[in-house]
């Protein structure tokens, strides 16, 4: 997994709360089995007024002009600025894909669905939870000047307004130790190899009905 | 010390280690694979050169894009029409054949979808831990077992290692006190509920349904509510163990037999949270305030009782509700109506894993019965939950019910639910649903979804628009 350690970037503010996986990336492009190429359809519901297909270009489909990604003054936006509750619903990990396809590095709201949260992590794209009033500034610091890039850093847990407001944000140790170094989660679980089969054991002794083998 | 919780045992229970910084290593007894976020996962142990840790452990079946009519499924994956989902399908198919996973394919009978199957099967039981990538894994918490929706990349880590990297969520408990009206069902129950603690009211928490109006409820009425624990944000939703739960579980093709059986029911009966057990959050509501439940606007948590007025954007105080409820307006095409009534139906889906077991595909024919759908109409379709529900079904006669009165008999999958396949909903049209998620174009680009229970999207669907189903089946 590609580490996070700073970031700092162009923030996009998407002033919407309960954004919900199906917005974030709808469901006709699920059909895909792989990982990579859902960034052109990040949003697309809310990015452009026709339905789009799997596998169609999306060159000259027609803009929703009023959404905040298609405004000339957030291209290339790498931290995206959301409400509360964002990433609700379903549990598809083509959300945070298509969100670190599209170029996302983090996301700054005051609450995340569980699911999307977890799923973040494991796409080293950063979800950062701040107080509403904080987002609220980072919201309006934002509008006010075109350009406004927002600095993340995870080792320090701090987030750095425009105007150099500085914000300190909470994340779990282990996960925060798995994003600075790029790990993989199974390598690391493959380690406790022995812990499993002791549990394992145990386990079938006391509930053996959970171990038999299933025929076809 | 207080007692533990259902939820602190289940995690106990399961706990191979647990490390400081609160995130422990958990034990998961049982993966139900489908085709639409496996695919990655599979590719994922591929080029690392893992195998599944535990091919026991899995069972696979189609669910999200396979075809629901006679004509694509007769000649099973081949006849799939589009080409994407064909691709989908066909990789579960052969990922499960080369890991050695069992997978009830489209040409078998036990094909349908996962949350419908697991149970069904006797595969979900009591005490276990169940995660699926998908978010209504929730549904398995009926059993009094540990259950919830992964990722893509967790689906990975599961196979390979059957573990999960978790932190343990808080406890709440949502006591429904008193016996529930005739025609309110089960998903009025968890309409009303996530309407009262709105759609995040649950982060970060399991839940526990408990209170004599959730012991009441059948298994598959219980599975209803857990089913949707998810979209009042909680991961995880539960149901204590009792005789119903062990009764349904009894005899199914991979339940425990014989000694086995008796050890197994022994030790279920600890499946219920301690008498002085703390929870974090507690909400009580009360059966007889429930009614029959619709929803307005695109999200659960807008949902009001078939009687009650539409809510207006104006009428609210806090800034983000004001903004949500107009966006929600706008896009339900809600202008000059008052109530539901006023919706003229184009659609009627009666399916998905929230409301397609056999219990409630009986009260939906039993409403109409007799009845012919409105000629407003487009459509309207039952899709049974799996093959065997289908059987079932078959043998008691109600296609012939549904289709004497108009509605289409499908084949099992998810279907119109999130519309991967087929059957969706035209731009601008609204629609009668059981499914469980009302978010914009969820049901098709454009489309308009209300969420309700069997019987009341069986009354709508004579009725042309929303109709209160104990006052419909009196005349």
């Amino acid at each position: 997994m590609r580490p996070f350690t700073k970031h700092t970037g162009l923030a996009a503010p998407l002033d919407l709360a309960n954004i919900d996986t199906d917005m974030i990336i709808p469901k006709q492009f699920l059909k895909s089995i792989k990982r990579t190429g859902f960034g052109k359809n990040l949003f697309d519901e809310l990015r452009y007024e026709d339905e789009g297909q799997p596998d169609q270009s999306c060159e000259g489909r027609p803009l929703r002009h009023d959404f905040v990604l298609n405004q000339s003054r957030y291209a290339g936006a790498s931290v995206l600025l959301a409400r509360q509750n964002f990433g609700c619903g379903s549990s598809r990990e083509h959300a945070p894909w298509a969100l670190d396809d599209y170029g996302f590095r983090s996301i700054i709201a005051p609450s995340f669905a569980d699911i999307f949260y977890n799923n973040c992590f494991k796409n080293g794209l950063l979800p950062i939870v701040l107080d509403a009033e904080d987002v609220d500034q980072l919201f309006a610091e934002v509008d006010a000047q075109e350009g406004a890039q927002i600095d993340v850093d995870l080792e320090n847990q701090t987030v750095t307004s425009p105007s150099g407001a500085k914000f300190e944000f909470s994340v779990d140790q282990f996960r925060k130790h798995c994003l600075l170094n790029g790990l993989d989660d199974i390598g690391l679980t493959l380690q406790q190899e022995e812990s499993i089969r002791r549990y394992e054991d145990k386990r079938m002794n006391a509930a053996p009905w959970l171990f038999l083998s299933r025929e076809q | 010390m207080a007692g533990k919780t259902l939820y602190d045992k289940l995690w106990d229970d399961h706990l191979v280690q647990q490390r400081d910084d609160g995130s422990a290593l958990i034990y998961i007894d049982l993966q139900l694979l489908h085709e639409v976020t496996s695919p990655q996962a599979f590719e994922g142990l591929r080029l690392a050169g893992r195998k599944p840790w535990r091919i026991s452990a899995s069972l696979a079946t189609p669910d999200h894009n396979v075809p629901t009519t006679k004509h694509e499924r007769i000649s099973g994956v081949d006849g799939i029409e589009d080409p994407v989902s064909k691709i989908q399908v066909t990789t579960l198919d052969e990922n499960c054949n080369e890991f050695g996973i069992t997978e009830f394919n489209m040409k078998d009978i036990r094909q349908g979808i996962v949350h419908v199957v697991g149970p069904e099967q006797g595969a979900t039981l009591p005490g276990m831990t169940v995660v699926c990538g998908d978010s209504h894994t929730s549904t398995h918490g009926a059993f009094g077992a540990l259950a919830h929706g992964i990722g893509t990349s967790e689906v990975e880590h599961v196979l390979a290692t059957q573990c999960l990297v978790q932190k343990k969520s808080r406890n709440m408990l949502v006591r429904v006190d008193g016996e529930l009206s005739p025609w309110v069902s089960a998903k009025d129950v968890v309409l009303a509920i996530i309407g009262a603690i709105g759609t995040a009211g649950g982060t970060g928490y399991a839940i526990e349904f408990g209170g004599t109006g959730i012991q009441s409820l059948s298994m598959e009425g219980r599975m209803t509510v857990c089913n949707m624990a998810i979209e009042a944000g909680a991961r995880v939703g539960l149901i204590a163990v009792d005789d119903t739960t062990i009764e349904y579980v009894k005899n199914r093709p991979y339940a425990p037999k014989g000694e086995h059986w008796d050890m197994a029911v022994a030790a279920w009966q600890d499946l219920v949270s301690d008498k002085d057990a703390q929870f974090d959050e507690v909400v009580v509501i009360k059966s007889e305030d429930i009614k029959p439940q619709v929803t307005w606007g695109t999200s659960p948590e807008m949902v009001i009782a078939i009687d009650e007025a539409i809510p207006r954007a104006e009428d609210q105080v806090d800034p983000v509700k004001k903004e949500g409820y107009a966006r929600a307006w706008k896009y339900m095409g809600l202008e000059g109506k008052t109530t539901l009534a006023d919706v003229t139906l184009d659609r009627v889906f009666i399916g998905s894993c929230t409301n397609s077991r056999i219990e409630d595909l009986r009260i939906a024919a039993q409403v109409v019965k007799g009845r012919k759908v409105a000629s407003s109409l487009k459509q309207a379709i039952v899709v049974p939950g799996s093959g065997l529900v289908k059987a079932q079904a078959e043998k008691e006669g109600l296609h012939e019910i549904f289709e004497a009165a108009g509605l289409e008999w499908r084949e099992p999958g998810c279907s119109m639910c999130l519309a991967m396949n087929a059957d969706k909903l035209g731009n601008g049209e609204h629609c009668a649903s059981t499914s469980n998620r009302n978010f914009e174009g969820r049901q098709g680009f454009g489309g308009r979804t209300h969420l309700v229970s069997p019987a009341m999207a069986a009354a709508a669907a004579i009725a042309g628009h929303f109709v209160d189903v104990s006052e419909f089946v009196k005349h």
